[in-house]
């Protein structure tokens, strides 16, 4: 594991190795410029993502209609820009429900060792026995379709990938003389696992959740695209995706620019997660 | 390889059990009464007290476990809550369009992606490695629903070439692999070039080289035959990816597989057949690491003896 650099030159020095990566950078400012999108919607929309336009139906891109219009006559540029909402959204809460219980999971099976480990591993091993999707699929069945649902199965279903790294990390660490020292010094376990483990596992941790979030924003835009996920009048990318079958041959921008939104954050997020993961794990580097 | 070949087939009893049991809970850790849910809430209670027993809720869990792994065992996965055919009928009818259309992009995957790894880590032009890296990222981050409409937009509406509406022969099962494929074809190629890069630091490289062989022999005798090694356990890993992806690219060339076969089921909340679906493709998925992993222990004898 890397020895903890000082936060200040951290920062410092990962500005320095961006500015020799300038796709990277600029994947970093579209993830920065989707959360300013996200928060400034109502200001950046030309008009409400909900509100039919007389005699707007079908409109092809134009100066008025930047991305055209949809077959009720809605403002696709607008429905993007909303759009941004929904995916940080998922973005967070799906990776936020694999990270944080896969954490936990990881450090007590690794910590613990013995019949917990056992118990854990065993049911991590049965979700990874699945394809992801397909867990997704499943867990969804379960609880029903709608977007709250989606975004819980796929974070479920994402566990088992963080919870064997936290685990590897704190095998890792285990026999390590500090915690040795910790624990000699009558530290409690939850106060080693939090303060001595969990730190050393952020590293990795940061270069999953990156990579992570791009698979997560997938698989949850798919769920919307087969109809398990966000339902209509939802502009979630995906769900638009869904409703511009239909009118693909007479409206091809309706079928172009939500995807376009998809692969661009995806594509930023996978470029930042690869960037991220050379930076703080060189051994990595291929 | 015997002792290798056991060993493999006793790990394999928990996972399959797991499996199973994962499938058999789905309908018991559902939240509410599912068998409420299936007939939806104008049911009488004679249909419910009837379907409840027809799955069998009415038994002790463990007694429901054994029978639903017993009959699973002899190919009987229940009855449609929507359709009342039995549900391994529904799947066998399915089945040969989804595996056809995951082999197809399995074979295009490998077919595209290994090579490019290979080019990228062996090229002397830094723009070939980046362009196909390139070519790699943008692969792994396009959603197939959203390459396959651009397929169609492109390549049956705009130049004729290929048919958007038929699902059967060859013909209509390109575009859809090649949706499919992509993202396996990317994945493929990062690994198949950081394991080429790998083997090539290899000290056997450098005696390979010192001895005055070729290069071209070197990388493709000594380098690529063992860098590939590493790439077959994710080829077997894709694989599921692929199938479980298959969901989603049939539903976009309305192609009747088990995609679609599970997405309506799940909207009619018919869960026998979504149980049936989700055990079929596991079971497979673990059978294909299977093979995977012995083909692993037969190319790589490091693997056998450990």
């Amino acid at each position: 594991m890397s020895s903890a650099i000082p936060q200040r030159s951290a920062v410092v020095l990962m500005w320095r190795r961006l500015r020799r990566r300038p796709v990277v950078a600029g994947a970093a400012m579209v993830l920065v410029a989707l959360v300013v999108l996200a928060a400034a919607a109502p200001y950046v929309a030309p008009y409400d993502p909900f509100i039919l336009i007389p005699g707007g139906t079908l409109h092809p891109p134009s100066r008025q209609f930047l991305f055209g219009t949809d077959e009720l006559g809605r403002d696709i540029a607008s429905r993007v820009v909303y759009g941004t909402r929904i995916s940080l959204q998922i973005g967070f809460v799906t990776v936020g429900i694999s990270l944080l219980f896969g954490t936990i999971f990881g450090l007590l099976a690794g910590y613990y060792g013995g019949r917990i480990e056992g118990a854990i591993m065993a049911l991590m091993d049965v979700l990874l026995a699945f394809p992801q999707i397909l867990l997704a699929l499943a867990i969804l069945a379960m609880l029903g379709p709608s977007l709250t649902n989606a975004m819980i199965a796929v974070g479920i279903s994402g566990v088992p990938v963080y919870a064997r790294t936290a685990r590897g990390v704190t095998l890792a660490l285990r026999s390590m003389d500090y915690l040795d020292a910790a624990r000699a010094q009558g530290a409690a376990d939850l106060r080693i696992l939090l303060r001595h483990v969990l730190p050393n596992m952020i590293p990795p941790i940061i270069v999953l959740a990156t990579a992570g979030m791009g698979i997560s924003l997938l698989v949850a835009a798919g769920l919307s695209y087969l109809g398990l996920g966000a339902q209509p009048p939802a502009p979630e990318w995906g769900a638009m995706l869904s409703e511009a079958r239909a009118y693909l041959r007479n409206a091809w921008w309706m079928a172009t620019f939500p995807g376009l939104a998809i692969m661009v954050v995806v594509l930023s997020l996978n470029l930042c997660g690869d960037w991220l993961r050379d930076f703080l794990d060189p051994r990595l580097r291929t | 390889m015997q002792a290798y070949l056991a060993r493999r087939f006793v790990l394999l009893v928990p996972t399959v059990f797991g499996v199973t049991l994962a499938a058999f809970l789905m309908l018991h850790l559902t939240p509410g009464d599912p068998v409420a849910i299936m007939l939806g809430e104008f049911a009488s209670k004679t249909d419910v007290t009837r379907l409840r027993r027809d799955l069998g809720l009415d038994q002790p869990l463990v007694m429901q476990y054994v029978r639903f792994v017993e009959r699973a065992a002899r190919g009987d996965l229940g009855t449609s809550i929507r359709s009342r055919r039995a549900v391994t009928a529904e799947i066998s009818d399915r089945f040969p369009s989804t595996i056809g259309l995951t082999l197809a992009a399995m074979l295009l995957a490998i077919s595209v992606g290994v090579p490019i790894g290979v080019i990228a880590a062996t090229t002397k032009h830094v723009a070939v490695d980046s362009a196909a890296m390139a070519f790699a990222l943008l692969g792994l981050s396009m959603p197939t629903f959203w390459s396959g409409l651009l397929l169609i937009l492109f390549f049956s509406l705009k130049l004729g070439w290929l048919p958007i509406t038929e699902s059967e022969g060859i013909r209509a099962l390109i575009l859809p692999a090649v949706a499919l494929a992509a993202p396996a074809a990317a994945v493929l190629a990062r690994i198949t070039r950081s394991s080429v890069l790998e083997v090539l630091r290899q000290e056997y490289i450098r005696t390979a080289r010192s001895k005055g062989l070729v290069e071209r022999l070197v990388i493709y005798r000594h380098a690529v035959r063992n860098a590939l090694i590493p790439v077959l356990t994710i080829v077997g890993l894709q694989f599921g990816g692929l199938l479980a992806g298959a969901v989603i690219v049939e539903s976009v060339f309305a192609r009747p597989g088990l995609g679609r076969l599970a997405v309506s089921a799940i909207l009619a909340r018919d869960f026998p057949m979504v149980q049936g679906v989700v055990l079929v493709v596991a079971v497979m998925y673990v059978f294909v690491n299977l093979s995977v992993d012995l083909m692993y222990g037969f190319l790589d004898p490091r693997i056998r003896y450990q």
